[in-house]
């Protein structure tokens, strides 16, 4: 059964190579290879997962090794895979959500001459993040890293025609090389470490480290973390990263992508659970990121950036819960799940919204749009509503549960963390709602746009609307299917490990308070949107409102300490250089250059010096091997 | 019994009547020498019977067919065994076959045939009055610019003697290298340097220049020629014995008899270490290590480019061989007293050669300079004192002989009215008009710097490796040093042939017959496969580092 785990990544792996190689002969029938290829690594994992359901909770893990990749005395890097309750659960998530998208896209890009490409791009990211999730060891999975990261930039970039598109592009992948040496040094320090750096031995000798090192790894795992997901102080691209067309931004800048520094983390439980340093400074970048995103998220007209404002704030809920420990790691992961549904579920609705709006984001340009695109409406209806926390659906279950893991921490950290996380509740409700409501709702505000073509808003393809059909049903009763019963838990637990706390408050209370966030927040957006009507252009807003709308200034932020300081120390650095290393290297050049020149002299030309030289040299040498006797 | 006196010796040494044995010679192990010298013979023969216009192809033909049968030879006798377990002392003890001396004359011999085809070229000069000619003086004997050198130019004369001269030379180099007695290895000397003398004043241009630099080198070779005679008598003096074995027993003192006749020196410390002292520096002339140096510039620059070639490589060989021998198989005993001796003068002779490398203007005086700086390296290999240590010079040699002979080869191409353009001025964007011939020269040029992937790296490794290994760790930090100095002008000449603007009275590169090529080739073919895997040629090194005594 092992074997089959190779081909989840092949499958993929194969499409980009075939598209991106076959050049445009395969321009007709790109697409559709492309899905077909994702929907077969869907196959496989489906068949992998009923395998894995047969067995008992402990044979849950399969190993698939490959070949050996570096192989040097003490320095051991094998190509192999493994395969158990938490990579399969990703596999199922990627494959699943990736083939639904790459449906979509079928639909979406079909105007697109570079269509075939996309694909290409799509699969390589597919292999990639398959890649990350099924390696055994953390030099693999860091292959699968920049695998994805290099395909995110080649689909931020997608429409590099835009120069917005071809910065928003460079600024992800700039971003993420900050979170990447942050993973490399991780590795090298586990080596350093442990001897090793597969996740078998790592997390074997954990006891055998100090808390330090441990504390370092740890922290450099985070920021890894943080530029993969986009969490603060890394978060700055992904807003940008809307530059690229919606299925990208629907399956990697929401789905999966971004969800890897939760992977990440979760995988190195052992690590951290050794580190409740790296694990507090976990749940603090949770928290800040959860509200920061939130507070974004309610500034933006753009529907796009206001998604992506709630893509970074729903992952600070997973990285919070991440840090908490063992309680929290199930409902991480769950909440990522649901979370790759709904939101997901939410962008191929803006996309499809935009498909009928003449590529229009604007949210103050829409408006009354249920009756135009029922299908998008629905779908985007139960999304928001699995969002925000509506009882019975997705979003419900899973935020519940790691609000009340953060109570559960205890102490005045707990009280912090669970205010901080229903803060975050009501907010996200205010904003879902705010979305909803501009978009869906109230008078149509339609634009012509710049070429002055009238917006005919009208409900997209089959090929469209049944992934978001699909995601929407997800959203809905996922949550549900994997909390009655505990199933995820007792399907995860093997792997994360599980302990409950003692929450200060009651379960009960938790639900209450969060229902009580919800309805503050669904109502505040009620009143500012709903009962008046939209202004056509944005009104001036408070300070939080401006700061919000230029990202809490995250930029602005960036470019006085970062771009200012870097270029203060390139200038300071290139003055060092010119004036003491180059001082010291054009120094001892000219030093031997003049020793040269005078030494050259002694070759006169005349044969009598040459022989007095010789002469010279032999005394010496003759007196040198007397005196060494002598000594 | 008193000690006899020496008049009784001689007259009961005639009552006896003395049997003078036939001295029994091993002509199938001798053969790699024998087929040369016997070509050579024949090339003089040629000289006087073939007439002058089928000389040449006789004299190359002949030539060709001696170095690769003579390298058959020692093909044959490695693969026999010779070189390892039935390596053993030949001609009643004069001559050692063992692992380096095949190892060192299978490289001399290549090195030969290679020099012989840069020798052979005659497309390169501008056809005099419609004959083609080679790189040598029409008319040796003719005074530069008289008359009858102009006749000589016109009726399209060459000195086709260089090729017996070449193959007299390898004879030589392959006794020296073998060479188990004092007197056969100063004879082999003699037999090596005088037809070098002699080819170094036969350029076709610039004839002054390079009948100045042939008389030098006389002079200076003979000079330092005085010296190694006299080292030898006063190491005889001190051992009472001409053969390397008796000579290293009694220098490490596990035979203590007298010779009554030379009662008065034998065993007198200080004829021994002023001997070995001469001996070696005699040795380092040839090696040309500073501050025996002095006539490698000039030499360089003034000898026909092609025999530069051919004696940058193949001499050093030979001397390298040779002193290796004395090093490791006479005078083992007192290696406590030349070691540091030898570490001064590989570190002068490594720092020396970059050092006055740098301020060089002349393509062929750098490439000189370069070569110091090479022997110092190599020097470091041999003061490893170990089998690694001979491995590894042995290994650097073969790698150098090459890359030097291919570089020489190249700079025969790159010329101008004036024969070829030397000045590296007129270097300059060469990689523009021709990049395949600045590529070329730009792979040798990374080779001498040492660059990995190419054999300089490979050799200057194994030699700095050894060399660490037998406790000489700030000899290789000093080594690297100079390197890192050397790189220098490698690279400034590499980044003056691609990076300048071609001058638009720069010099053209002639395009050379195959011979040429072919010896460009394989001296590209040989740096690029000893510098990429280097592991065969490493191990052949390793199992032929093992002297017979």
């Amino acid at each position: 059964m092992e074997k089959l785990i190779a081909l989840l990544i092949a499958a993929p792996l194969l499409g980009a190579v075939v598209l991106l190689v076959g050049g445009r002969r395969l321009d007709r029938v790109g697409h559709w290879v492309g899905t077909l290829l994702s929907t077969a690594s869907f196959v496989v994992g489906v068949f992998l997962f009923a395998d894995l359901l047969g067995r008992n909770a402990e044979h849950r893990t399969l190993i698939q090794h490959l070949w050996t990749w570096i192989p040097v005395e003490g320095f051991q890097a094998d190509v192999t895979f493994r395969l158990d309750q938490l990579s399969m659960t990703f596999v199922l998530l990627i494959t699943g959500v990736g083939s639904l998208i790459h449906l979509y896209s079928v639909g979406y890009m079909e105007h697109d001459e570079r269509r075939r490409r996309f694909f290409g791009y799509l699969n390589l990211f597919l292999a990639a993040m398959l890649l990350l999730v099924l390696a055994d060891n953390y030099l693999l999975l860091y292959v699968g890293w920049e695998g994805v990261g290099l395909a995110s930039y080649l689909l931020i970039g997608f429409w590099q025609h835009k120069p917005s598109a071809a910065t928003a592009a460079k600024k992800a992948f700039l971003v993420n090389r900050v979170g990447d040496m942050g993973l490399s040094i991780a590795i090298m320090l586990m080596f350093t470490t442990f001897g090793s750096f597969a996740f078998g031995p790592v997390f074997g000798h954990v006891d055998g480290a100090t808390e330090g090192k441990l504390t370092a790894i740890g922290l450099l795992l985070l920021l890894a973390a943080c530029g993969k997901s986009a969490q603060v102080p890394l978060q700055s691209w992904l807003g940008d990263a809307m530059e690229g067309p919606t299925p990208v931004s629907a399956l990697i800048h929401a789905a999966t992508m971004v969800t890897a520094g939760v992977y990440l983390i979760v995988r190195s439980a052992a690590v951290f659970n050794a580190a409740p340093d790296a694990q507090l400074v976990v749940t603090v970048v949770g928290t800040v990121t959860l509200l920061f995103g939130a507070i974004v998220g309610c500034a933006k007209d753009d529907i796009k950036k206001a998604l992506a404002g709630s893509t970074m704030s729903q992952i600070g809920y997973m990285v919070l819960a991440a840090g908490l420990g063992p309680i929290g790691y199930v409902f991480a992961i769950m909440h990522l799940v649901t979370h790759g549904f709904f939101k997901a579920g939410l962008f191929l609705g803006a996309g499809s919204v935009m498909h009928g709006m003449n590529d229009e984001v604007d949210m103050r340009k829409f408006g009354g749009l249920r009756k135009y695109m029922p299908v998008t409406f629905i779908t985007f209806g139960l999304g928001y509503l699995a969002i925000i926390g509506f009882p019975g659906l997705s979003g419900f279950f899973s935020k519940d549960k790691i609000i009340e893991a953060a109570f559960a921490k205890g102490g005045t950290e707990g009280w912090i963390l669970g205010g901080a996380a229903l803060v975050g509740a009501a907010i996200t409700a205010f904003y879902m709602t705010r979305v909803m409501l501009m978009t869906f709702f109230g008078e149509k505000r339609w634009q012509p746009d710049e070429n002055g073509a009238e917006p005919h808003p009208h409900e997209s393809p089959k090929v469209m609307t049944i992934p978001m059909i699909v995601l929407a049903v997800g959203s809905v009763f996922g949550g549900a299917f994997f909390s009655i019963g505990d199933r995820f838990l007792k399907w995860l637990e093997p792997v994360t490990g599980h302990s409950e706390g003692h929450s200060p408050v009651s379960a009960g209370e938790i639900t209450i308070a969060t229902m009580a966030c919800l309805v503050i927040g669904v109502g505040i957006a009620w009143a500012q949107y709903g009962r008046r009507p939209v202004p056509a252009v944005a009104p001036r807003g408070s300070l939080l409102t401006r700061a919000a709308r230029r990202d809490l200034l995250q930029d602005d932020f960036n470019h006085v300490v970062l771009v200012r300081g870097g270029e203060h120390l390139t200038r300071s650095l290139v003055y060092v250089d010119h004036t003491l290393v180059d001082g010291v290297v054009n120094g001892t050049a000219a030093g031997f250059g003049g020793l040269s020149g005078r030494l050259r002299r002694l070759q006169n030309g005349f044969a009598r010096s040459y022989a007095v030289s010789m002469f010279g040299g032999a005394a010496l040498l003759v007196a040198a091997t007397l005196l060494m006797r002598a000594v | 019994m008193s000690t006899p006196a020496v008049h009784s010796l001689w007259t009961t040494a005639a009552d006896r009547i003395p049997q003078i044995g036939a001295p029994k010679i091993e002509y199938g192990q001798l053969s790699p020498t024998l087929i040369i010298l016997g070509a050579a013979l024949v090339g003089v023969l040629v000289e006087a019977f073939v007439p002058r216009r089928s000389r040449y192809y006789a004299q190359v033909f002949v030539s060709v067919v001696a170095l690769c049968a003579a390298f058959a030879a020692v093909i044959g006798l490695a693969a026999d065994g010779y070189g390892t377990t039935k390596a053993h002392i030949a001609a009643m003890g004069a001559v050692a076959v063992d692992g380096p001396s095949l190892f060192l004359q299978g490289v001399i011999l290549l090195a030969g045939l290679v020099g012989l085809f840069t020798f052979a070229e005659r497309r390169l000069d501008p056809a005099a009055h419609g004959n083609q000619v080679d790189s040598f003086a029409a008319q040796a004997a003719a005074v530069p610019g008289s008359d009858t050198e102009k006749a000589a130019v016109r009726a399209g004369f060459t000195t086709t003697e260089v090729f017996p001269l070449l193959l007299f030379a390898v004879s030589g180099m392959l006794v020296f290298t073998s060479a188990n007695d004092l007197l056969t290895l100063f004879v082999a000397l003699e037999v090596f340097s005088l037809p070098l003398y002699l080819l170094c004043a036969l350029a076709r241009r610039k004839r002054l220049m390079s009948q100045e630099a042939a008389v030098k080198y006389f002079l200076l070779g003979a000079f330092a020629s005085a010296f190694t005679l006299f080292g030898i008598a006063l190491l005889y003096g001190y051992a009472g014995s001409v053969s390397y074995a008796r000579v290293a027993q009694v220098v490490d003192g596990s035979v203590t008899d007298v010779n009554p006749a030379l009662a008065g020196t034998m065993g007198n410390d200080a004829l021994l270490l002023i001997g070995a002292a001469l001996l070696v520096m005699g040795l380092l002339f040839k090696v040309g290590a500073v501050p025996f140096h002095m006539w490698t510039p000039d030499v360089y620059q003034g000898a026909p480019t092609p025999v530069t070639g051919f004696m940058a490589a193949a001499t050093k060989v030979a001397a390298f061989g040779a002193l290796l021998r004395l090093l490791y198989v006479v005078l083992p005993g007192m290696r406590w007293d030349w070691r540091p001796v030898m570490w001064a003068v590989a570190i002068i002779t490594m720092l020396g050669g970059a050092i006055v490398a740098i301020t060089q203007t002349d393509i062929k005086r750098l490439l000189a300079y370069s070569s110091i700086a090479h022997a110092g390296f190599i020097l470091a290999g041999v003061i490893a004192t170990s089998k690694n240590g001979v491995s590894s010079v042995l290994f650097y040699l073969a790698a150098y002989s090459f890359v030097t002979i291919g570089a020489f080869a190249v700079v025969t191409l790159v010329r101008d009215a004036g024969g070829e353009a030397t000045h590296l001025s007129k270097w300059a964007g060469l990689g523009r008009r021709s990049p395949l011939v600045a590529a070329v020269f730009a792979v040798f040029l990374l080779a001498f710097a040492g660059i990995p992937l190419t054999s300089g790296f490979a050799g200057k490794f194994a030699v700095f490796k050894a060399a660490a290994a037998g406790g000489a760790v700030p000899l290789v930090v000093i080594g690297v040093i100079s390197s890192a100095i050397a790189a220098f002008f490698y690279i400034r000449v590499i980044v003056l042939m691609f990076f300048s603007e071609p001058r638009p009275e720069g010099p053209t590169v002639a395009v050379p017959s195959p011979l040429t090529m072919l010896a460009i080739g394989l001296g590209v073919a040989v740096t690029v496969v000893l510098g990429v895997a280097p592991q065969y040629f490493l191990n052949l090194a390793n199992q032929a580092s093992v002297f017979v005594r």
